[in-house]
């Protein structure tokens, strides 16, 4: 009985929270297509979302680059199909690894930004100070950062795919002796432009998804430095295990059968 | 007689199980300092926040300017906020912004002033307060009874018909206490208005308050001017302004 109560909360929670991210995601949506953006807010979030975070993407994807083919270059020579393994680097990071990783990193440090702010905010009243002013928390915090993300991101992830394949590059040249230019020819014949589009498709609702949760979970923030804590654990966490859910369901969709 | 410029008619509000005002009502007077007495966690800025609409009762209603703001829906009740200036009790200045930035945003945000008349008013409402050098400052630079001062400003700077503030003296020492108080009244005649301030601090009641409210178990159970309150033979009230540890009121 006791198991079946949890479940019946558990379930509501789950409801609760989906719609208090949606509700969010409407009002904000609402505000931009009202124009009522500010711009130099935007910017700034601009670039201290996605500027600071490059490098911190560069180096997870040098190295993921580095590593898969590191793995399948020595293999892929030993079956006689080193010519693909450049196709193999720049398709699984076109594909996936580049938004993914991207999605993660900047999960990982925005989000908990974004949450941790919002949440000192609403424990030293800010938020409640912006609502008394007649300004709405959506408008004011969420509209620069989603924007600000939903340029930047893509953009990071463009970034994370070159530099993955050119790390993928220099290994399968340094350990299995393989060509650049076939390297480079086999990614070229690969991975089609839509490709890259779709990843960046991806890098887009990951965006949205690291502002909304972080958001969320910042103006739900209760209790003090604790609070603050709390929140922003549950920031990344939620939204790393959702860019993982919607990596697959957009992967099945934009990749799956019959793509 | 006097007007009445918001009202709250039997407000009943609950926090999960706890009960924090049962039945409360009150009455604001226009252009008087009302202030509202009472122990801590009694429900005093539930007051405040009722009263701008950042809360809403289970029960009851609060009527703000004849409005009743209980059914307004958030959209219109951004806009109604605009006209009632809140300082906060640690000032909320957001501190990623210059004393200059938190002063001008609501004007920035409401009203179509120039960029120069925008810098123009908030200087010159920061001199009502006495902070016209801070302009350029951030929070972190400012002392506290500055920070308060300068939430006072940004509370102030649109001209509201009333201003909310939520325990301006405490944490301070007398001589701020004393210069705080004496901002509030200097104010309310410069803006014409009205304003509900809930303070511990019964020296600097004494000296602002047209009228005094005490709540006491959610609920407001004396109300009138000061004499009319210090001469009151509630021994609840009695007890509060004596800061007795014996009576009625439960420690």
């Amino acid at each position: 009985m006791k198991m079946l109560e949890d479940f019946g909360k558990g379930t509501t929670a789950l409801i609760e929270y989906a719609g208090g991210v949606t509700m969010l995601g409407g009002e904000t949506v609402g505000f931009i297509a009202r124009a009522r953006i500010r711009l130099t807010e935007t910017l700034n979030q601009a670039y201290f979302l996605g500027f600071q975070s490059l490098i911190i993407v560069l180096l997870t994807s040098l190295f993921t680059g580095m590593v898969f083919s590191l793995e399948s270059a020595q293999q892929a020579v030993q079956y006689g199909v080193g010519n693909l393994v450049g196709g193999a680097v720049a398709y699984t990071s076109v594909r996936e690894l580049g938004p993914m990783l991207s999605a993660v990193v900047v999960a990982g440090r925005v989000g908990a930004a974004i949450c941790a702010e919002i949440g000192s905010m609403v424990v030293t009243e800010q938020i409640e100070a912006l609502q008394s002013l007649g300004l709405a928390p959506a408008r004011f915090l969420v509209v620069p950062r989603l924007l600000a993300l939903i340029i930047m991101l893509p953009l990071l992830t463009i970034f994370a795919d070159v530099v993955s394949i050119v790390g993928g590059m220099w290994i399968a040249q340094t350990y299995a002796h393989i060509n650049p230019d076939s390297f480079l020819s086999s990614a070229r014949q690969t991975v089609g432009f839509e490709d890259v589009v779709k990843g960046l498709f991806k890098s887009v609702i990951f965006a949205i998804i690291i502002v909304l949760v972080g958001a969320y979970q910042g103006l739900g923030t209760r209790g003090g430095a604790a609070g603050v804590g709390q929140s922003t654990t549950g920031a990344v966490v939620i939204s790393i295990i959702l860019i993982f859910i919607s990596n697959f369901i957009m992967s099945y969709m934009l990749f799956g059968v019959g793509h | 007689m006097s007007n009445i410029i918001a009202k709250l008619d039997n407000v009943t509000m609950r926090y999960g199980d706890k009960v924090i005002l049962q039945n409360c009502s009150l009455d604001v007077v226009e252009g008087a300092i009302t202030c509202i007495i009472g122990l801590s966690g009694a429900g005093k800025s539930t007051i405040l926040r009722l009263l701008n609409g950042l809360r809403k009762p289970d029960e009851g209603h609060v009527y703000v300017k004849g409005v009743d703001i209980c059914h307004m829906p958030e959209t219109k009740l951004i806009n109604f906020r605009s006209a009632i200036g809140f300082a906060f009790q640690f000032a909320a200045l957001f501190d990623s912004m210059t004393i200059g930035e938190n002063v001008s945003l609501p004007l920035r945000e409401h009203s179509k002033m120039s960029e120069e008349e925008i810098e123009k008013t908030a200087r010159a409402t920061l001199e009502s307060v006495g902070l016209e050098q801070t302009f350029n400052s951030m929070p972190s630079e400012l002392s506290g009874g500055m920070i308060k001062r300068a939430g006072f400003a940004r509370a102030v700077v649109t001209n509201p018909d009333i201003v909310l503030y939520d325990e301006p003296t405490t944490g301070l020492d007398p001589i701020v206490t004393h210069l705080l108080t004496d901002t509030i009244k200097r104010l309310r005649a410069q803006l014409n208005g009205t304003a509900v301030v809930i303070s511990h601090d019964l020296q600097s009641i004494y000296m602002m308050a047209d009228y005094i409210g005490m709540i006491f178990e959610g609920a407001i159970i004396a109300y009138g001017t000061v004499d009319e309150l210090k001469k009151s033979m509630n021994p609840i009230v009695q007890q509060f302004l004596q800061g007795s540890e014996v009576g009625p009121i439960p420690l």
